[in-house]
């Protein structure tokens, strides 16, 4: 049962008014907003990822974009195959593109997953600077790859031409594919919520604290932390998918430091550990963007400003700013 | 009774420091063992070892007849042996529910049980445990150990720096252990509760075994050499 606190509050409130914005953007007839509103939603998603692992794991992964970009260049691949009419490949059996986004999503959500639990088992023997460097090193080598593999377009990237379909909706529709991502986005927070408050919860958190008492206690903190790294790179890689679709693109970009840099900051600016504190850093990271961007390229001075102010006198993120303290501070 | 855990001379080094120099201790099944000896004799290193928290060079140990050398601490836990460290080592930043359940594994214990034998802890559930007092903190330790459903419980030092009442509240949950034939090998200074209860002592001496035997055996001349009263 979920108690009515000051946070759970807020989080309400968080959720209604972004799942209220495209509406309101719908009525007034400004369609732009509903995509900004989707683009919250969905690097949001990718920071709901990284908060599993950074929040409750203390796992300070940077680099999550290549799960990420592994999620848009599922959904990238399979489709332009599927538009293409050619197979992905034939040996041993063919294997064909699709524009269904629920096979897509099932492709990213495992391709992200294989390549966090390879990337786990190399960093997560690692700790502190280490694990940062390890896993900024693995995401820039698939950046790289992917800027030199010029049959998915190298640098230039790789376009879908329609947007992928999903059962009984017009994902053309904005309104209804921005649906589609803030419910994949809420399901993920349940998803999240219900592993905090399980006995794998207690043990992530645990084996942030003190690897030798978890052990002293019959479990392994490393198994602990790569299943949550897992768990964690799935989502951002059904936020990759999710992305790919909103702007029928793919680049390397995705893969970029800069990508990992962004998802941390959402993480940062909402809260580290808080449900929701992903979802308040994305939209005002977007708002941000679309406030400051408009009057300057170095939009990122002011967003700069404010992640210094939050580090500094609101460790526990806006959210922790507003509600109060808890233990991740 | 069959022999559960089984330890012979075993040695450990801190780095190069040698902590321990041949350390013998045998539990039984249902038995409760004193491991008695004055402050930096080795009573906790022997516990580290046999968890595999700190690893002997030499000697044997095994429980349940597998050898515990080469197993990792996570594992041999997994074998059925809960440990309550010394200094009352919770998980500070996590309820005393998380606590409890980040613990559990499926058998007799389960957190009815536990609560059953702590009443103050269910009252706590929703509370950080670096946020309890001392006593509460313990135990949580030893209901965090015992939620690991262990076959030998070792207690490192539990009343250690508690209040008289809490304390007694720590002997009282160990008898009742004792009566519902838990094997539990305890290290405490407080002779006058611990002989009572224990089936069998063992006092170290600078890293090393110099006397074995039960309670009625431990003459005054023993306790003055070697446990300082």
């Amino acid at each position: 049962m979920v108690k009515l606190t000051k946070e759970n509050s807020l989080n309400a409130l968080v959720a209604m008014t972004l799942l209220v914005v495209p509406f309101i953007a719908l009525a007034i007839d400004e369609p732009f907003y509903i995509t900004l509103a989707t683009r919250v939603a969905i690097f949001a998603l990718a920071g709901v990822g990284l908060n599993l692992a950074l929040g409750l794991g203390g796992l300070v992964s940077f680099g999550h974009a290549a799960f990420f970009g592994l999620g848009g260049y599922a959904a990238g691949i399979l489709a332009s195959h599927a538009l293409n009419y050619e197979p992905i490949f034939t040996v041993p059996f063919e294997v064909n593109g699709t524009t269904e986004m629920l096979i897509i999503w099932l492709v990213a959500i495992l391709v992200s997953g294989l390549a966090a639990l390879f990337i786990g088992l190399f960093s997560l023997r690692t700790t502190g600077v280490y694990f940062i460097m390890i896993t900024l090193a693995f995401a820039q080598m698939i950046y790289y790859f992917a800027i030199s593999w010029p049959a998915y377009g190298g640098e230039d990237g790789l376009s879908i031409y329609v947007r992928n379909k999903f059962p009984g909706v017009n994902t053309l529709d904005p309104l209804s594919f921005f649906l589609i991502a803030f419910c994949v986005l809420m399901l993920a927070v349940l998803l999240v919520f219900v592993l905090k408050n399980s006995r794998f919860g207690a043990a992530l958190q645990a084996a942030r604290q003190n690897d030798e008492r978890l052990s002293a206690v019959g479990i392994h903190p490393f198994n602990i932390r790569l299943t949550a790294f897992v768990v964690s790179a799935m989502i951002t890689g059904l936020a990759g998918a999710l992305y790919a679709d909103l702007n029928r693109f793919v680049s390397p970009n995705m893969f970029s430091w800069h990508t990992s840099g962004e998802i941390m900051i959402f993480v940062i600016l909402g809260g580290v550990g808080r449900m929701f504190g992903p979802i308040v850093g994305a939209a005002l990271f977007i708002l941000f963007e679309f406030v400051f961007g408009g009057l300057t390229e170095h939009w990122m001075l002011f967003l700069g400003l404010v992640l210094l102010v939050v580090v500094l006198f609101a460790r526990g993120g806006l959210i922790g700013f507003i509600t109060g303290k808890v233990r991740h501070e | 009774m069959s022999d559960l855990l089984k330890i012979s001379g075993i040695e450990t080094f801190y780095g190069h420091s040698q902590a321990l120099f041949g350390v013998d201790l045998q539990v039984n099944e249902g038995e409760v063992v004193a491991l008695m000896g004055r402050n930096g004799m080795g009573k906790t290193t022997t516990i580290a070892s046999i968890c595999g928290l700190e690893k002997y060079s030499a000697g044997s140990a095994s429980f349940k007849g597998i050898d515990l050398g080469p197993l990792p601490s996570h594992k041999i836990a997994r074998l059925g042996i809960g440990l309550v460290p010394e200094g009352r080592r919770c998980f500070p930043n996590l309820t005393v529910y998380e606590n409890l359940i980040a613990a559990a594994r499926p058998g007799d214990w389960t957190l009815d049980r536990v609560n059953a034998l702590f009443p103050r802890l269910q009252e706590r559930y929703d509370q950080y445990a670096n946020t309890l007092s001392g006593g509460e903190q313990q135990m949580l330790a030893v209901g965090r150990a015992l939620m690991t459903n262990p076959t030998l419980l070792i207690l490192d030092e539990a009343t250690e720096g508690l209040a008289p009442v809490i304390r007694q509240e720590i002997w009282q949950a160990v008898r009742d252990l004792k009566a519902a034939g838990q094997s539990i090998l305890i290290v405490d200074k407080t002779l006058s509760e611990l002989l009572p209860i224990a089936d069998r002592c063992v006092i170290l001496e600078k890293g090393t075994t110099v006397w074995t035997g039960s309670p009625d055996q431990l003459t005054r001349d023993l306790e003055n050499r070697y446990l300082g009263v």
